[in-house]
């Protein structure tokens, strides 16, 4: 039987991804009429805690123009990236009115506050913040990582009026190593082949982890691996690039769609929180203490995580090589703290290191992109002429 | 006869008070000396730690005195003393950008322009402490990690943790954070020891802990005496004094003494029935922070109102909480300073978050006629989710209040017109207010 063309699928995903009224969690309680949602903020949620609890896990990270901000600004300062804007006028506006809890990680002052924004203003919904430790380092952070995750199941046990057996916990944890196993093995195809799937086709596909049950992801990411096996493609002469910036707030699909037009993205940080983990997450001893030990000691690095053992200009420098990249993209989120600071430190370290790099500002709503394609291409360009 | 001009208004003769401006005199001593013991410790070749007011550790550093560097106080001070805009052009140049906190920048353009601060010189660390209280500090830690290839130290106290959560000291989170804090208090004092190549007295640790618990004892009375009418000090302006101190000389003898200088000073203006704004005629709590780069302009637009701010939220989180009452137990000094940290910061930074209960007492105690809500594009940790608590009082509690925004240091984002209609406009509303009430 042949296979399905991998852009049947990508349409398939990207009708999900954009949507945000979140048409997959919708069609989940139609089978699950009883069923609960638990939303949770960018960067990283252990949503094994969730799923073994029957609860419905949803990554929420923004929208652009599919999503007007109409009410939220007048609850959040003006120095505020959109993505907090975004997540706070889904509730506010009723457009995702699914949640029974939402969850909001500390990786920065906007998203402390955010927590605080929505308990006082949606009384129904559980708004917690998952204390994930900054002492990364330290030998006391894992037993207190585990002490957390147990405390925020037993808010997911409250909201969904169960008990979480260990075995469950268990088999959430396969579950979630093989998601994670087919993101590597279609990041995999994207960094040795990148003429085979597009950026924005990897980008579409990870992303749907987020918004619809994994088991229905898994299949869908079964089914686009196996199509691009079938999938013609010759390499173009285009530099190969590693893009960084979107660990939080996404850019645009446009903007990425204008940088693969120049350039082959073998390697990013988009969604990097669906790939924290970076290794199958042991399934013999306690669960939760082994979730907690890959959180810290098996995971990739961001900007909103100091830790001294994964100085980040090197792992930038790691992925670069790694991924045979001869160039980086190092963009940031408007409004965002951490992101822009981190921009000044792997410039510096890429300028050290004689590595070609643009650096850039992006919004999640932004329309227009020409000055970007022009930055863009021009730098493309150069190094084309440079490398040739 | 012309009617006086709000300016004339404020021109009063008041009686000679012999304690008039004691508190001022001692705090530019102590800040002169402040600035002389980093100096000396450059010359003389001894660490310097950089650490930020909210969570400072001072406890811990000054057992090994470890002359300690408050970079949000010296950028302050490039603020107050209209040169913050030169280092933070010099830190954009470098690549900074605009929409970053004008701390950082004003502090990383001290440094790239030599280190030569207004004020003196700026350390280079041999530690940096930064506490996870404000993400901010974790990147600004990082900026110092790759200029001078220092240890930057997070120390991680898990905070407020969202709907129904209330610090409980008999509750399994809490002895869990308790637990975090106490191991790494512990890794703290190792990485001092190497630092310094002192051993570690507990002896010395337990006299900085009792200074300590005295210093916020003292706090505590001076923010109390605000509650008198008219109040004896102004909380943004006096208050950022304060401030500094007790900040600067935590857990030295030096801190407390000024405390008791102030509560002096404070306690004869109340004698003498003299306020800290002329004819006081509304009692206002700030939250947020000033605008330092144009601080007197700042605080002269509530002044011409007689408005005085009698509290100021910036008092409890920028203070390491030491308005929430430290009581430190020195018959066990590392396991208590870990539960007085956990069980004092949340409260403080709970506060920041979670504040509409805490800014109710506030308004009820220290009877506050309004709220000033100040919004700083160079600091998201203070004011993100202003505009959402200032229309939750106004609708659930009834409290008015006003948002505004301007900077902390960046006079760039200065309108005075846009600021001055805006205050206006809100004092006018509060006198609408009392004159409906006074009328019910």
């Amino acid at each position: 039987m042949p296979t399905e063309p991998i852009e049947q699928i990508v349409d398939e995903v990207r009708a999900i991804v954009e949507d945000p009224s979140y048409p997959a969690a919708r069609r989940w309680l139609d089978t699950h009429p009883d069923g609960k949602v638990l939303g949770h903020f960018q960067v990283y949620f252990p949503e094994e805690l969730a799923h073994a609890a029957g609860v419905l896990p949803i990554k929420v990270a923004g929208f652009d123009t599919a999503l007007q901000i109409r009410k939220a600004d007048a609850h959040l300062a003006a120095f505020v990236c959109s993505i907090a804007r975004s997540a706070l006028e889904l509730v506010m506006s009723g457009t995702f009115d699914l949640l029974d809890m939402f969850v909001f990680p500390p990786i920065c002052d906007v998203a402390r506050h955010s927590c605080a924004v929505w308990a006082r203003n949606f009384e129904d919904i559980d708004c917690q913040i998952l204390y994930l430790p900054h002492n990364a380092a330290s030998p006391a952070a894992v037993p207190y990582l585990a002490g957390e995750y147990r405390r925020i199941l037993r808010e997911i046990e409250e909201v969904a009026s169960t008990r979480v057996t260990d075995e469950a916990l268990r088999a959430s944890i396969q579950l979630f190593n093989e998601n994670r196993r087919l993101i590597r093995e279609l990041y995999r195809v994207k960094r040795e082949t990148p003429w085979k799937l597009a950026a924005t086709e990897a980008y579409l596909l990870t992303r749907a982890a987020g918004v619809m049950p994994r088991e229905e992801h898994n299949e869908i990411l079964r089914r686009a691996l196996a199509a691009l096996e079938e999938r013609e493609g010759r390499p173009q002469d285009r530099i190969k690039v590693v893009f960084v910036g979107g660990f939080c707030e996404q850019p645009p699909l446009d903007l990425i769609s204008v940088v693969q037009d120049a350039c082959y993205i073998v390697d990013d940080d988009f969604m990097v929180g669906l790939r924290w983990i970076l290794e199958d997450v042991p399934v013999d001893g306690d669960p939760i203490e082994a979730l907690a030990d890959a959180y810290l000691n098996r995971s990739d690095y961001s900007p909103v995580q100091h830790d001294p053992r994964k100085p980040k200009e090197e792992m930038l420098l790691r992925k670069i090589r790694e991924s045979g990249a001869e160039a980086a993209i190092i963009a940031a989120a408007k409004m965002c703290e951490p992101g822009l600071e981190e921009q000044v430190g792997y410039s510096q370290a890429l300028f050290a290191e004689g590595i070609p790099h643009l650096v850039m500002e992006f919004e999640e709503k932004s329309t227009t992109f020409e000055q970007t394609r022009m930055e863009v291409e021009t730098f493309a360009e150069s190094l084309l002429f440079e490398f040739a | 006869m012309t009617t006086p001009t709000k300016h004339e208004r404020r021109i009063v003769i008041r009686p000679p008070l012999s304690l008039a401006g004691t508190t001022r005199d001692e705090n530019r001593k102590l800040i002169r000396e402040w600035w002389a013991e980093l100096d000396a410790a450059e010359d003389e070749g001894r660490p310097v730690a950089n650490v930020f007011v909210m969570g400072s550790m001072a406890e811990i550093l000054r057992t090994f005195d470890m002359p300690i560097a408050f970079p949000e106080m010296t950028s302050l001070q490039t603020a107050v003393r209209g040169r913050s805009l030169e280092y933070i052009t010099t830190a954009e140049d470098a690549g900074y950008s605009p929409d970053i906190c004008g701390y950082v920048k004003a502090d990383v353009g001290v440094h790239l322009q030599g280190r030569d601060h207004p004020m003196g010189r700026l350390p280079v660390p041999s530690l940096v402490v930064a506490t996870n209280l404000c993400n901010t500090y974790i990147k600004w830690g990082e900026i110092w990690e790759r200029m001078y290839d220092c240890p930057v130290f997070v120390f991680d106290i898990p905070g407020w943790r969202g709907s129904g959560f209330e610090t409980k000291p008999s509750s399994g989170t809490f002895r869990d954070d308790v637990r975090y804090v106490e191991a790494q208090v512990r890794e703290l004092i190792a990485l001092c020891e190497e630092v310094t190549g002192k051993r570690f007295d507990i002896d010395r640790f337990r006299e900085t802990l009792a200074e300590v618990n005295e210093l916020s004892r003292l706090f505590q009375e001076v923010l109390e005496l605000n509650q008198h009418r008219p109040a004896p000090f102004n909380a943004l302006t006096e208050g950022i004094n304060l401030m500094g101190i007790v900040n600067a000389y935590r857990g030295s003898p030096k801190g407390t003494r000024f405390l008791e200088i102030a509560k002096a000073e404070f306690a004869e203006r109340i004698d003498s029935g003299v306020g800290a704004v002329p004819d006081e005629r509304f009692r206002l709590l700030l939250v947020g922070t000033a605008c330092y780069s144009n601080f007197r302009d700042f605080a002269g637009l509530f002044e011409d109102w007689q408005g005085v701010f009698a509290h100021s939220d910036y008092m409890s989180f920028a203070g390491g909480a030491l308005d929430r009452g430290v009581h430190y137990d020195l018959d066990r000094p590392v396991e208590s300073m870990a539960e007085q940290m956990v069980l004092t910061t949340q409260e403080a930074m709970g506060g920041m978050f979670w504040g509409q209960d805490w800014l109710t007492e506030v308004v009820r105690d220290w009877e506050i006629d309004g709220i000033v809500f100040h919004g700083v594009k160079s600091c998201r940790t203070v004011s993100t989710g202003l505009p959402d608590e200032r229309e939750w009082l106004l609708r659930r509690r009834d409290i008015p209040g006003l948002f505004i925004q301007s900077d902390l240091v960046d006079p760039r984002l200065w309108s005075a017109a846009q600021l001055k209609n805006r205050i206006d406009a809100f004092f006018e509303s509060l006198e609408s207010r009392r004159a409906i009430g006074a009328r019910r």
